[in-house]
């Protein structure tokens, strides 16, 4: 039941997305393009001049079938490297993930020790409270300017701007499964006479670790939202860089890879995550 | 007379020298040491410089000159202060290279084209630089790029520098331009639906973009506005917009228009989204754009790779000039690596042959100039924009800014080792056939109807 049940949503699946590229082909193919010719009274030498949307009324937007050979194309050498502001697809993807890897590990490294000393106290948790209210809603972005004159290195300020975006998720969570261990639990270690350091890590962190992996999850895929922004704005490098290089050059094609790409590869690090959470998942 | 007048900071100031241009004799000789030879216009020049930042109060450096006397004076300071290296990183310039791996960073726009294809043809090779040329996402970005030393010298704006140096819009950091890019080349392009309504009279409520505030697309656009009686600040939204989303953005029609480099203009014409409606150059024929800029504490700390550096531009700026080579050069920036744009549209720009949006094809081959020679008068009539839009608030010292910004000396003397002939230092400027004074700036700001001071 459960095969045939997976076979048929894949099924409907592959059928929207071949009707959404049928549609994609179908509505870019009718802006004229097929006629190539020229509009009338236009001179030849003056239309040389222009680009094809202004000459035959090819449309700006590019059909899957053009996407997909610039695609292939790309990935069929994606670690190339031609100068500082040209590299491959490949090497653009490996610094973005660098960057978030990075300013995500630190948050990790200071969102759970901390969110442990916030569920655990409640003095801390109230005392802490009006400063993370107050930071978590800032978009990241705004960090920007304020990291690019303070830490003055653009790259440091990208991964410091990770790190801030994808800290508060993982502290709310560590704190709220750290704050909603069953008392029952403590209260045995208590009986037991188990020290605090042994009870955090033998009693605490197995009954939040879900909670904690849920708020891992929902920062990776902020880090990843956040690090094409924060790319576009610094620039050099990255999947960001990319774009924004594309987008100076109005190549919607390379644009609709690029999107593509960074889907792909946000779905794959959510995966991981999801992966990791099944496996500290335990049956109540 | 004193070529190097820094002192003569404050107006209103009674004269009491022998040329009256001094407050004092004795400022009078100290500035006047100026002779003949170059090396002591240069020591003479960094003199200044040195006692105005140990007495940067005025008072207080006029009545210690007046007392001891400037020769006494400098011998004192020179005690503390290694003058004598200061005055040999502005003269020199030919010794041992103090860094030879240098990033340049860039913004991808035709205004460019000697810092990049500097890189591409060899110059900077040729003078045993090792120059990356990086590809920067924004003007802010480029600033705050060059300002924390992650690039060694940069393409910017010409009004930057000046904005930087005097602490507008960031921290006072003495910057300097030795050299300027480009002339002309920039265009006030519209979206189609307006190419009946090309009379600037009738453009009230319209909206335009502009790449920055301090920008000479911001000072032109204004200018041109407010000669047509428009004024720029209540009659038409003025946007700061990156260049690549001005013709996202005309597409989109959430601009009517934009004053932009001519890549850009010619973008989107070639693309059919709007059309060229005036060059810069009707509004002023030969007005500066794009600079060539380093910290002044670059300059200082590695006078070789400097005049080394400065060497590369102002070759690849008289490479660039000739109109044969122009078309060589549009294939050479075209790539990603550089300016990431079809041929078509650069061959346009960097020939003067171009397709004008409406159906004509003009030609025009100063459409955009490479003419490195940094007049002070460019940076005086920047100023007087920035007094008159309210970018800067009460007295100006122009020539003393201008002179410690815009290097007209430094960059003669290259030219001059290169065997190539300086311009004189003086220029006609007449915009929209106003003439303009650089000696009278204050004048100048009071001769306009519409103001913000």
């Amino acid at each position: 039941m459960a095969t045939s049940l997976n076979l048929r949503a894949a099924l409907v699946s592959f059928l929207l997305l071949a009707a959404f590229l049928l549609v994609w082909q179908g509505a870019t193919a009718g802006f004229g393009g097929t006629s190539g010719g020229l509009p009338a009274g236009m001179d030849p030498e003056y239309a040389k001049l222009m680009g094809l949307t202004a000459t035959t009324g090819k449309s700006a937007m590019p059909s899957p079938l053009d996407v997909g050979g610039a695609l292939m194309k790309m990935l069929s050498d994606p670690f190339y490297d031609k100068g500082p502001n040209d590299k491959g697809i490949g090497i653009q993807l490996a610094y973005s993930l660098g960057r978030v890897l990075l300013g995500y590990a630190i948050a990790v490294l200071v969102a759970v020790p901390l969110g442990f000393l916030i569920g655990m106290s409640a003095l801390m948790s109230r005392a802490l409270d009006p400063f993370i209210q107050v930071l978590k809603p800032i978009s990241p972005l705004a960090w920007m300017p304020l990291a690019l004159y303070t830490i003055k290195d653009s790259g440091i300020s990208a991964i410091f701007v990770i790190f801030i975006c994808s800290v508060w998720p993982m502290l709310l969570n560590t704190a709220f499964g750290v704050a909603s261990v069953r008392k029952e639990w403590l209260n045995v270690a208590r009986t037991l006479e188990v020290g605090p350091l042994k009870r955090a890590f033998t009693v605490i962190l197995p009954a939040a670790a879900p909670t904690i992996l849920t708020g891992m999850r929902i920062s990776i895929g902020i880090a990843w939202l956040v690090i094409v922004a924060a790319e576009m704005l610094v620039g050099g490098t990255g999947i960001g860089y990319f774009v924004w290089n594309e987008w100076n050059n109005l190549s919607i094609t390379n644009v609709i890879i690029a999107i593509l790409i960074i889907g792909v590869t946000g779905m794959v690090l959510d995966q991981i995550l999801a992966a990791v959470a099944r496996l500290v998942t335990f049956p109540e | 007379m004193a070529s190097f007048d820094t002192f003569r900071r404050g107006s209103g100031i009674s004269s009491g020298c022998s040329c009256g241009e001094h407050a004092s004799q004795s400022e009078h000789d100290f500035a006047c040491k100026v002779t003949g030879s170059e090396d002591e216009r240069y020591s003479s020049f960094v003199e200044t410089a040195v006692m105005r930042a140990v007495f940067p109060h005025t008072p207080t450096r006029r009545a210690f000159l007046k007392t001891v006397g400037s020769a006494t004076a400098l011998a004192a300071v020179s005690q503390f202060l290694p003058l004598g290296s200061v005055t040999d990183a502005f003269a020199q310039g030919s010794g041992a290279l103090e860094k030879k791996d240098l990033k340049v960073g860039f913004i991808p726009i035709t205004c460019a084209t000697p810092i990049i294809m500097a890189h591409p043809l060899g110059f900077y090779s040729k003078q045993g630089l090792n120059v990356d040329v990086v590809k920067t996402a924004g003007w802010a970005v480029i600033r705050d790029k060059t300002i924390n030393k992650e690039y060694d010298a940069s393409h910017m704006l010409s009004p930057m520098p000046i904005a930087i140096s005097m602490g507008l819009g960031s921290t006072p950091i003495p910057f300097s331009v030795p050299a300027i890019e480009n002339i002309n080349g920039q265009a006030i392009t519209l979206a189609m639906k307006h190419k009946d309504r090309r009379n600037p009279k009738d453009w009230k409520g319209m909206k335009f973009a502009i790449p920055f505030d301090y920008s000479m697309h911001n000072y032109l656009l204004r200018y041109y506005l407010a000669q047509n009686g428009l004024d720029p600040d209540t009659d038409v939204q003025l946007r700061s917009v990156p260049p690549p989303e001005m013709v996202a953005n005309l597409r989109a029609e959430n601009i009517d228009g934009f004053l932009a480099p001519d890549n850009i203009a010619q973008r989107a014409v070639y693309d059919g989204v709007g059309f060229i409606d005036i060059l810069s150059k009707e509004i002023w024929d030969g007005h500066p754009c794009c600079s060539f800029t380093a910290s002044k504490e670059f300059v200082t700390a590695n006078p070789n790779t400097y005049a080394a550096l400065l060497r590369a531009i102002i070759d690849a700026s008289a490479y660039a000039q000739k109109p044969e080579n122009r078309k060589q050069i549009a294939e050479v920036i075209a790539p990603a690596n550089y300016l990431n744009a079809p041929v078509t549209v650069l061959d346009q720009v960097l020939t003067g042959t171009y397709a004008d949006g409406l159906g004509n094809i003009k030609k025009d081959p100063n459409r955009v100039a490479f003419e490195p020679f940094p007049y002070d008068s460019f940076a005086i009539w920047i100023l007087t924009q920035m007094k008159r839009w309210g970018q800067v608030k009460g007295d100006v010292d122009y020539a003393g800014i201008a002179k410690q910004v815009f290097l007209a000396t430094e960059c003669a003397k290259v030219m001059q080792d290169m065997g190539m002939t300086p311009p004189a230092p003086t220029k006609t400027i007449v915009v929209m056939g106003k003439p303009f004074d650089p000696s009278k700036p204050e004048a100048y700001v009071d001769s306009f109807a519409i103001k913000r001071t």
